[in-house]
């Protein structure tokens, strides 16, 4: 190809990388060095606010940013090295924890107590969306091919219902007098109270996780399973291979890029998990990496939002997903590396 | 399918044409405001739609929108919607004009007590007050004989007796979910025991004895709660005292239409509402102020905020009022007050009175640290001296941060 026409075929993917993920990443990261605030004054404001019969005024001392002539508010910008992440991580605090040897107290700490539940939701759902996609997948490809369609239509259902309202779904069949605690407390004539737990609400977050990515497993080895080669199975049929050596030894290592594939992808997904903290509403008991950022994020009543602490938050989220990646992408990379020669 | 469209476009026009019918002027500049979406907004942003042009969106989020929304220029909207809580991005930024000629060019029909004023200037204009005050099931009361508790202790002693008859689910309701609603009723209780949010210097003054008492208190309420107060708002309380589950609660004055909307409720006509109780003797209920009301965008010409002041104008006027008189505890003349009002009236003319909300920067950072760290107190993980340490800490930074502090 010559090096022109090269060019304009990626030139536009390029510039839309460039643009869309470039660009933020280094804005991003530029900012979790850099603290932003407004210039500000405290200066004796009279306040009146109605009452019933008549107003009540109040003279109080109140910090207001200063305004310039143009009538925006005057900020100052400083660099300020790694105060923000030493603040997201609240180093003394691990620290001070460590020191008193109450370790536990760490996880009461908002990163750890969010980076705790991220590792354990995205390493438990793993293999359980890998299994279960796989599962779907081969019972799909064994069943009739007048139902096949059907099927593939019905499994492939939770991945279509928008992720916060299959999240609210299962919330409503669970939370107050849902269909199901209603159930199980009339069969056992008890007392349940699910968003009361923190383990109960962290159930259903992996089943909610769980039911919505399946399918996209499924899909992916449903397809895989279209290309395994006829003539191995039938030899390893003749040779006497049961059928669950049938699958370990010829189906699996066939299926396997695509499982690294699916591996990566909802590695990448679940370790951002955010909806399921809104669905469940479980920021008592449980919060999530991505939440944390959000919640930095998210401006309050007064208009106060911490950009910088929630950069490097984003940083920090970015990061844990690389290192949770490098195992497998050095797994692809060494086949791709086999294959080339 | 097209007739179908072809019809609603033509209903549709039917109602512009018609709209201006219940207007005194033909209002033909383009107005938009942004407000919450609770009752008394549908109610007044409807009477504003009878002038004709007027587009109003209503929505919960609207508080995360607005600042940004009225920086712009030109402002997206010209009305804003607004409580004394999210007033101070909008005043601080400088995004919203004084009013003082308006009032006094449309504004003959304002009470003075409508006027917000700033430093003298007229910033907002409010149209209802709101508070958190005891709602309660009377039927209930008169039955086991408990009468209605001026304090929280006996509102222990009460949910007692009621848990102890067993005729509802729950004796208490709350609005405690984690995030902005449980640091309010952590608000309440704190100013109740006579806290104060920051010392002079912007310092965080949570962790004192008011601190430890309000959370103290909070937790023996939840034992009469049912379990899951932690996701429980204000909508989730008042569906559990529209469906009976509950017999009292510090609920929101905006939400007393609901227990008498047959449509909704099982409880008509036996809510009855009183004033806030008193945390400690001689305090004041623990409880705050709040109103509602209308602010008009710096961004726009100045014909637009003139048109949009007129339309806001006829929107908060005595028609209205007449129309949706149970919706809100309304500042417009000619509004009756009726039972479920008494509460808001005995709790903002008790004396010593509650404070309004506080609406200055360190009480938004200070609300947002105590939604995210109270949780851990009610969830077990943290005593009450290390969880109110936990908030000053996340204060200290987030002021830090802010530059409101050093």
């Amino acid at each position: 190809m010559r090096l022109k026409t090269f060019v304009w075929f990626i030139g536009p993917s390029v510039l839309m990388m460039l643009l869309f993920i470039a660009f933020p990443l280094v804005s991003v990261l530029l900012q979790s060095f850099q603290i932003t605030q407004p210039v500000v004054e405290t200066v004796e404001v009279e306040t009146c606010t109605p009452g019933f019969t008549g107003q009540t005024c109040v003279k109080e001392w109140k910090t207001t940013p200063v305004l310039d002539d143009d009538g925006n508010a005057l900020t100052t910008t400083e660099w300020v090295g790694l105060l923000s992440y030493t603040r997201v991580l609240q180093l003394d605090q691990v620290g001070a924890a460590i020191a008193s040897g109450a370790l536990g107290q760490i996880l009461a700490i908002d990163f750890w107590k969010a980076l705790r539940f991220t590792l354990t939701f995205t390493l438990i759902t793993l293999p359980l969306v890998i299994g279960i996609g796989l599962a779907i997948a081969l019972a799909v490809n064994n069943a009739a091919r007048a139902i096949r369609g059907q099927i593939i239509f019905v499994s492939l259902l939770p991945f279509i219902i928008t992720p916060v309202i299959g999240g609210l779904s299962i919330r409503w069949l669970f939370y107050g007098d849902g269909i199901i605690t209603a159930l199980l407390e009339d069969t056992f004539a008890t007392d349940i109270s699910v968003a009361a737990n923190g383990w109960a609400i962290e159930a259903l977050m992996m089943f909610y996780r769980i039911w919505h990515v399946a399918p996209f497993a499924f899909v992916i080895f449903y397809a895989g399973l279209q290309t395994v080669n006829q003539d191995t199975l039938e030899s390893a049929i003749i040779d006497g291979a049961s059928r669950f050596e049938r699958l370990r030894y010829v189906v699996i290592p066939h299926l396997m890029p695509l499982i690294v594939f699916v591996a990566l992808i909802h590695l990448m997904d679940a370790y951002r998990a955010f909806e399921e903290v809104v669905a469940f509403s479980s920021q008592a008991h449980r919060i999530t990496l991505q939440w944390l950022t959000y919640d930095l994020l998210e401006p309050d009543d007064a208009g106060n939002r911490a950009i910088s602490r929630a950069s490097a938050s984003a940083m920090l989220t970015m990061i844990g997903i690389v290192i949770l990646l490098v195992p497998l992408l050095r797994r692809t990379w060494r086949d791709h590396k086999g294959s080339a020669h | 399918m097209k007739l179908k469209t072809l019809a609603m476009a033509g209903a549709m026009s039917l109602i512009t044409s018609v709209a201006w019918a219940g207007c005194a002027f033909e209002n033909a500049v383009p107005v938009k405001s942004l407000s919450a979406g609770f009752q008394a907004w549908k109610s007044v942003t409807e009477a504003m739609g009878e002038c004709g042009n007027v587009e109003a969106e209503l929505d919960q989020e609207f508080r995360t929108k607005q600042p940004a929304a009225f920086a712009a220029s030109p402002s997206l909207y010209h009305i804003g919607g607004v409580s004394n809580g999210t007033v101070t991005p909008l005043i601080n930024e400088g995004t919203i004009r004084s009013l003082d000629d308006l009032v006094a060019k449309y504004g003959q029909n304002l009470a003075p007590n409508q006027l917000i004023k700033i430093d003298g200037k007229t910033m907002a204009i409010a149209m209802m007050v709101n508070t958190q005050h005891l709602m309660y099931r009377q039927d209930i009361f008169d039955d086991l004989g408990v009468a209605v508790p001026t304090t929280y202790d006996e509102v222990l002693a009460a949910a007692q007796k009621i848990q102890d008859a067993g005729v509802v689910d729950y004796p208490l309701g709350a609005t405690m979910k984690s995030g902005w609603n449980l640091a309010q009723d952590f608000n309440n209780m704190f100013l109740g025991y006579g806290g104060r949010f920051t010392d002079a210097n912007s310092m965080p003054m949570i962790n004192t004895d008011a601190g430890v008492k309000a959370l103290e208190m909070m937790k023996a309420l939840t034992a009469y709660m049912d379990p899951e107060y932690l996701v429980s708002d204000s909508t989730y309380v008042q569906q559990q005292f529209q469906q009976g589950k509950i017999a009292m609660a510090n609920l929101w004055a905006s939400r007393g239409a609901a227990m008498d909307d047959a449509g909704e409720s099982q409880v008509v006509g036996k809510v009855n509402a009183a004033a806030a109780p008193l945390a400690m003797a001689g305090g004041a209920p623990a409880t705050t102020l709040w109103w509602d009301g209308i602010v008009i965008a710096n961004n726009i010409t100045d014909e637009e905020a003139d048109a949009a002041f007129r339309v806001a104008m006829e929107g908060l006027d005595t028609d209205m009022v007449k129309a949706n008189n149970d919706d809100a505890i309304w500042l417009i003349s000619g509004y009756v007050p009726n039972r479920l009002a008494e509460g808001a009236i005995a709790t903002a003319s008790a004396s010593p009175a509650p404070q309004s909300y506080p609406s200055t920067s360190q009480m938004g950072l200070m609300h947002t640290a105590l939604g995210n760290e109270l949780p851990a107190f009610f969830t077990g993980e943290r005593d009450a001296a290390a969880t109110l340490a936990a908030v000053e800490e996340a204060y200290i930074t987030a002021a830090k941060e802010a530059g409101l502090i050093q």
